[in-house]
């Protein structure tokens, strides 16, 4: 009897984790299909009208392809960035131990204290990056005053955080390849860029992949570091999909409304998750097989 | 058969459906929101001679917002404590968290916090859900509300101004009275005396003259040993924040509505010809004579421009220009002036205000011992003293800003008391009260910036117009 127990006991926990993540979005996904809102809190049932009205709202594409922008240019970035600074740090030498304890500081910081750390820097009169600029005759940059320069400046911010936790990923991935192919190439007498691209980066590429993975879902789903440093402006030029829902749901009060844009943006998390995870399989197998 | 695959199906089956009960049920209980109300009003059952003492030994929770109001009020709980036996237990939040706060607090339906600071736009987005004590009742019942609160001394369109029957674009001053007043700012111009000195300039009369005065400072006050000095701070962020203070001041003085109200039928009026030159020559003068990086500028950083002499002028509330002029607050301290700002075409100096107000939860389960907090908190006694020996300046009673202890603190600051009694009687709430409030001026701020970033303002404002008359209308 209690070895019959036994496995039904051991799934209690991972059941009460189920319950505790499809409770809530099950209920959101219900409240979706009402127009429940501060002035209205005993609500009619609306079906997928809500849904309706996100997309035929000019401010849902306008947020939509702004959150696509800022997720694909942030996760590009950091990248190609942290594979950069993984290859330069693979070299075990004294400088590069200590880089590495330096490189993982920006991780140590909340996103949102690192923006509100930015937006000072960035500050055109008093800032320091307009400082050091302005020997170079580029000390009136207005970083986040236009459409494009505030959207740069979040992904810019963006990098500064995350590029670490993508090289870190990547070293990793370098100190665990086998090093008999690279002898055996560098007897056959193999140049760098040969190398890298032949051998180093197929066999890292899983590794890269997982971290592309995290970044690119996270940027989908970025809200602090945009808001602490643009609000969302200037105009709407940096309201992301989650800016939006969270001015719908909690500024505005209008709760469904506010429900379905993060619904919405849940589906494109999870379809994007799908297909790189899928991705990600392939890259595997390719990887094994160079091994 | 394998019966303890099946006996393992039918856990799960189980397992699911225990899970998916709380969801059912949550579901078929509905919403937020109750029908709780009742008609009657908890202040009715107070009943016999007033009395300070009648909830001895009840704890009172508040939710204040991190504000040198708050500070003033928070050093003087003793006395209200020693008054009437009443604790009170407080949590202070930031500005940029705290209405985020006091909103998911109150629309959760828990009564977490008995009382709480509120801004009267906010009563129009409170008091439809039935999130906020009427007071009206409390206030009119004499067993409740002793005799030397006065309701007759505080300015009548500071307390109309948290009244409101609920109904969108109906006028202040009739309905409920959803809070009192406790602190409030009013929006005029402080300048730089040093500079405008050096420069040989005076405040400016017309809004014409402030366009040209803000842009003459950018240009001629670095050369004049102002070091990177502009002209004029206004807010500019993304947030009703930014609307509500200089911009609306000068809409209104230049008779400009932002809704034109038609019985029950609200049009926003932001893209009339005349708004739209407005707006046009607000975002001008801002690109001329503003600071850089304005799309950011929340009150913080004008206030703080003004007290680190970058900033020539400042359009905002009083008390952001009071705070850095007084004596040691900033490098700019003693050198800072104020001026009641440009009149509208006609002389108008109408005025937005903001009010700093008391409200009380109306699912609060101490309600007595709440409303003689409130009392207390907007009594004469408490203000005259956070007035005089704290800096709750900008009163609130009649009786707080003629006594003379209160006006020789002030005296000491260049025209302050001046342009506060001219401009008290013609300050008011000058937005239409409507629930979509804070999404019209978030819209609003937005279309701004994007004005002030080089689009058109016709076809911006119009798209701003078209959006609100679907949410609002």
């Amino acid at each position: 009897m209690r070895l019959a127990l036994r496995p039904y006991l051991l799934i209690v926990p991972a059941l009460l984790l189920t319950c505790g993540i499809l409770y809530p979005f099950g209920l959101g996904l219900y409240y979706t299909l009402f127009d429940f809102s501060a002035s209205k809190p005993q609500p009619d049932m609306v079906r997928f009208e809500n849904y309706e009205t996100v997309f035929t709202q000019e401010a849902f594409w306008n947020s939509a392809w702004v959150t696509v922008l800022y997720a694909v240019g942030a996760a590009a970035v950091e990248t190609v960035l942290g594979v950069a600074v993984a290859l330069l740090l693979h070299r075990s030498s004294l400088v590069g131990r200590v880089l590495e304890k330096i490189l993982i500081l920006p991780l140590m910081i909340a996103p949102v204290i690192a923006a509100i750390i930015w937006k000072l820097m960035l500050q055109p009169s008093v800032g320091v990056v307009n400082y050091l600029l302005r020997p170079f005759g580029l000390g009136d940059v207005q970083w986040t005053d236009t459409p494009t320069g505030a959207l740069l400046s979040s992904i810019a911010v963006d990098v500064w955080v995350y590029t670490p936790f993508v090289a870190i990923l990547a070293l990793a991935g370098l100190r665990s390849l086998p090093t008999s192919p690279f002898e055996a190439a560098a007897v056959d007498g193999a140049g760098w860029w040969y190398t890298f691209r032949r051998l180093t980066l197929p066999m890292l590429w899983p590794y890269v992949l997982v971290a592309v993975i995290f970044r690119f879902m996270d940027s989908l789903k970025v809200f602090d570091i945009i808001y602490a440093l643009t609000e969302g402006g200037p105009g709407d030029s940096t309201v992301v999909l989650q800016i939006r829902a969270y001015l719908e749901a909690i500024r505005f009060q209008r709760y469904s409304f506010g429900i379905s844009y993060t619904i919405v943006l849940w589906a494109v998390v999870y379809l994007a998750a799908m297909v790189l995870v899928r991705h990600l399989g392939r890259i595997q197998r390719k990887a094994a097989e160079v091994r | 058969m394998d019966t303890h695959a099946h006996d393992r199906r039918r856990f799960l089956a189980i397992g699911a459906a225990l899970a998916a009960t709380p969801l059912l049920s949550a579901c078929g209980a509905g919403f937020g929101g109750d029908d709780d109300k009742g008609d009657g009003s908890a202040a009715d059952d107070i009943t016999g001679s007033f009395d300070w003492k009648r909830e001895q030994g009840t704890t009172v929770k508040a939710l204040l917002n991190k504000h040198p109001y708050t500070d003033a009020l928070i050093a003087d709980l003793k006395s209200f404590t020693e008054q009437t036996g009443i604790k009170v237990e407080y949590d202070v939040f930031p500005e940029d968290n705290y209405f985020d706060k006091l909103t998911v607090d109150l629309s959760s339906g828990r009564a977490s916090y008995d009382v709480f600071m509120l801004g009267a736009y906010m009563v129009w987005q409170y008091g439809p859900p039935g999130w906020l004590e009427d007071l009206g009742p409390w206030m009119a019942n004499s067993s409740a509300t002793g005799d030397d609160w006065d309701q007759a001394d505080f300015f009548p369109n500071l307390l109309q101004a948290d009244q409101w029957s609920l109904e969108a674009g109906a006028p202040l001053g009739q309905g409920g009275q959803y809070a009192l007043p406790w602190g409030w700012e009013t929006n005029v111009v402080a300048y730089n005396t040093d500079v405008f000195g050096r420069l040989g300039l005076k405040p400016a009369e017309t809004f014409d003259e402030l366009q040209e005065l803000a842009e003459a400072i950018k240009r001629k006050a670095p050369g004049a040993g102002f070091d990177g000095m502009y002209g004029i701070a206004v807010r500019g962020s993304r947030s009703w924040a930014t609307i509500h203070p200089g911009f609306m001041t000068m809409y209104a003085r230049n008779g400009l509505k932002d809704f034109t109200v038609d019985g029950e039928k609200l049009t926003p009026a932001m893209n009339t010809p005349e708004a739209v030159a407005f707006t046009e020559d607000w975002a001008g003068m801002v690109k001329r004579g503003g600071p850089p990086s304005w799309t950011s500028y929340t009150w913080y950083q004008c206030s703080s421009d003004l007290g680190a002499k970058k900033a020539g002028m400042l359009f905002d509330a009083d008390t952001a220009a009071y705070f850095q002029a007084v004596e040691g607050a900033s490098p700019a301290s003693g050198k800072i002036a104020f001026h009641p700002g440009p009149k509208g075409p006609d002389g108008s100096l109408a005025t937005n205000m903001w009010i700093w107000s008391l409200g009380m939860n109306a699912k609060s389960k101490r309600k007595s011992a709440s409303w003689l907090f409130l009392q207390w908190a907007t009594g004469k006694e408490h203000l005259r003293k956070g007035a005089i020996t704290h800096n709750h300046i900008d009163p609130v009673r009649k009786s707080v800003s003629q006594d003379p202890a209160y006006k020789d603190k002030m005296k000491n600051l260049p025209g302050f008391i001046e342009t506060f009694e001219t401009v008290v009687d013609q300050t008011k709430i000058q937005f239409t009260p409507q629930a979509q409030f804070f999404d019209a001026t978030t819209s609003w701020a937005s279309a701004l910036q994007e004005i002030y970033g080089g689009a058109g303002a016709k076809s911006v404002l119009d798209g701003l117009a078209g959006d609100l008359a679907d949410k609002v209308g």
